[in-house]
């Protein structure tokens, strides 16, 4: 799918509107700008696997988790911030290699039920394996002695860089063989294997790509909050939440997913603030509208507008 | 020996109770090709209206069952009719992400309404010893139940003109479409039999373990895993895999502990998942 200058300049903006918070914002807004990149990260990334390759994977808790899990453990460990994330990435990419050349032979249903499986696996086993995890009572990280405003803004642009670096994959993937083999496969697996695309490898090179940037968040925000346990770090909700997001911003298209995040986020805060009881019910209406009327996401509306207006000339 | 003649029963009595949770969110999966995520909330909602029926009228769960019942599939065949069927033959992403969106619509009124504070309606009927084997009555009479339940539903599928038609549109749409089957209406059927079940699934699970909101996703994990490992969409697979997940469940419990039971489950169903994908006693073809 093709993203026309419009997008291109809400993404540019909307990087912009993030990165320029702490010159005129508060904390909380400046908060909520590294959740809205943590999140729009988190969204592109599924865009390889769901988007491009049309797998509706929903193991993006799994990776944000095990990202959690990797980083903190080496932290304690004594391996430094930047590297413990670094390490968190590759291992985590290691494990999605390995994992989806495995899943990746189920399709449709199957896959979706395998892929939350995953997650589900996952945060038992992190619980169970208390000597490493510290089980359910969760992982202390070393405290950052930075003032508030600083450590926020060091997360901010933390946050930004891994969404910016996600968003430049989905770039060269996009014009690449790559991204045109995933899309084949989208179209009619069958038929892209018939006409010598390796269906196995492009795959799994998607299922790794939509890890990676998840670990990379996942070791950031461990490190951010100070503290993880099994139940925050391998959220049902977060694992279906992150293809809504790129549903809601346009899957397939370079910034809808980001574009989604930020407006599901957005409207995430307003229910909290002002709906504290009915706040899961109301996004819920959202999912539910967003399936009935909005299916190509918010960036397919600008689309249709011109298809119309195309057409009436 | 005797700890494991102990560990059969409780293994096989689990296993009944898992089958009937899951043979509703089967039936739905196989016939309309929709991972249903409401489906543990409609346990929960079940087990709640019985509760509350005990609980402030002192009406008897058996007395509730019907109601029950009768309430879930109007409210399954409304959600069908007026939502679920206007998406229904479109991708596992939109079908799934649909129902999620309407799960969490669902579990929000009964969290407000009931709060999520553990209820469960107490019997007290004391326990029974066969040789080694102690088994406490409530839980014997809801497996009994449970596994009445499923025959029933056996039972209208085979025999009833409303189950044929159910397994005529499960193999093929079109040639159902053909015979003069209304199709649309099947499907709103089917989806209320799944909420139906889930429904008596929740009062039976109701008079045996405390129930609360938190364990909604609990429960549908369970029908996730039941689902794979017995098969799709048919009583016997639902059966099966109910009883294997019962029996793998208990021993797991007892050679790693508690909490790995839940692990070993979800383990068997990536196994089967990935080794046989149509389940234990599915058939080819229809996976």
């Amino acid at each position: 799918m093709k993203s026309g200058p419009l997008a291109y300049l809400l993404l540019a903006a909307g990087i912009l509107v993030l990165a320029t918070t702490p010159l005129y914002a508060d904390n909380y807004v400046v908060r909520t700008a590294a959740i809205v990149a943590m999140y729009g990260a988190l969204a592109t990334s599924w865009n390889f696997i769901g988007g491009f390759t049309g797998y509706p994977s929903f193991s993006t808790a799994a990776f944000f988790g095990l990202g959690c899990y990797v980083g903190a453990i080496c932290q304690r460990a004594g391996v430094p911030m930047i590297a413990a994330w670094l390490i968190a990435t590759l291992m985590v990419g290691v494990f999605a290699a390995l994992l989806g050349a495995i899943i990746l032979r189920l399709r449709g249903h199957y896959f979706a039920i395998g892929s939350i499986a995953v997650v589900e696996v996952c945060r038992l086993v992190v619980s169970s394996w208390s000597s490493l995890t510290g089980g359910g009572d969760g992982l202390n990280l070393p405290l950052l002695h930075w003032p508030p405003e600083e450590l926020m803004r060091f997360f901010l642009f933390v946050m930004l860089g891994i969404l910016v670096l996600s968003l430049i994959a989905t770039f060269l993937v996009d014009r690449a063989r790559l991204g045109f083999g995933l899309r084949c496969i989208h179209q009619n697996e069958d038929a892209a294997a018939m006409v010598g695309i390796d269906t196995t490898r492009y795959k799994v090179a998607a299922y790794t790509l939509s890890a990676i940037f998840c670990a990379a968040a996942g070791a950031a925000y461990a490190s951010w909050t100070g503290y993880i346990d099994p139940t925050e770090s391998f959220q049902i909700l977060m694992t279906v939440k992150v293809p809504v997001m790129a549903m809601l911003g346009g899957a397939g298209t370079l910034a809808g997913p980001f574009l989604g995040a930020a407006a599901f986020v957005l409207l995430e805060e307003v229910f909290w603030a002002n709906f504290l009881d009915w706040n899961r019910a109301i996004l819920g209406v959202v999912i539910v509208l967003l399936v009935f009327f909005l299916p190509g996401g918010l960036l397919s509306l600008h689309l249709r507008r011109r298809a119309k207006s195309g057409g009436a000339a | 020996m005797a700890i494991y003649s102990q560990i059969l029963a409780n293994g096989l009595m689990l296993g009944a109770l898992y089958a009937c949770l899951a043979v509703g969110f089967s039936l739905v999966w196989g016939v309309l090709n929709v991972i249903n995520m409401l489906h543990g909330s409609f346990i929960i909602l079940g087990g709640y209206l019985t509760y509350f029926a005990w609980h402030a009228w002192g009406i008897h769960p058996i007395v509730m069952l019907p109601v029950v019942g009768a309430l879930l599939f109007a409210l399954g065949f409304a959600l069908q009719k007026l939502v679920i069927n206007r998406v229904v033959s479109a991708p596992v992403l939109t079908t799934l992400t649909l129902t999620f969106g309407l799960d969490m619509i669902l579990y929000n009124v009964m969290t407000y309404w009931f709060t999520a504070t553990p209820r469960r309606v107490t019997l007290d009927l004391g326990a029974v010893s066969l040789g080694p084997v102690t088994l406490p009555v409530d839980r014997l009479f809801g497996t009994a139940l449970a596994l009445a339940l499923t025959l029933l539903l056996y039972a209208v599928m085979r025999g009833s003109n409303i189950g044929r038609a159910i397994v005529a549109v499960r193999m093929d749409r079109s040639a159902a479409e053909l015979m003069g089957i209304r199709t649309e209406r099947i499907y709103a059927i089917t989806f209320g039999i799944g909420a139906l079940m889930a429904g008596v699934a929740g009062v039976v699970f109701a008079s045996i373990f405390p129930i609360t909101t938190n364990v909604t996703g609990t429960y549908l994990g369970k029908a996730f895993v039941v689902c794979v490992v017995g098969g799709l969409g048919s009583v016997p697979g639902a059966l099966v895999g109910g009883l294997v997940l019962g029996l793998v469940e208990s021993l797991a419990g007892h050679w790693f502990g508690p909490q790995q039971a839940i692990t070993a489950g979800f383990a068997l169903m990536l196994i089967i998942l990935l080794t046989r994908p149509t389940g234990l006693v599915g058939v080819r073809g229809y996976e």
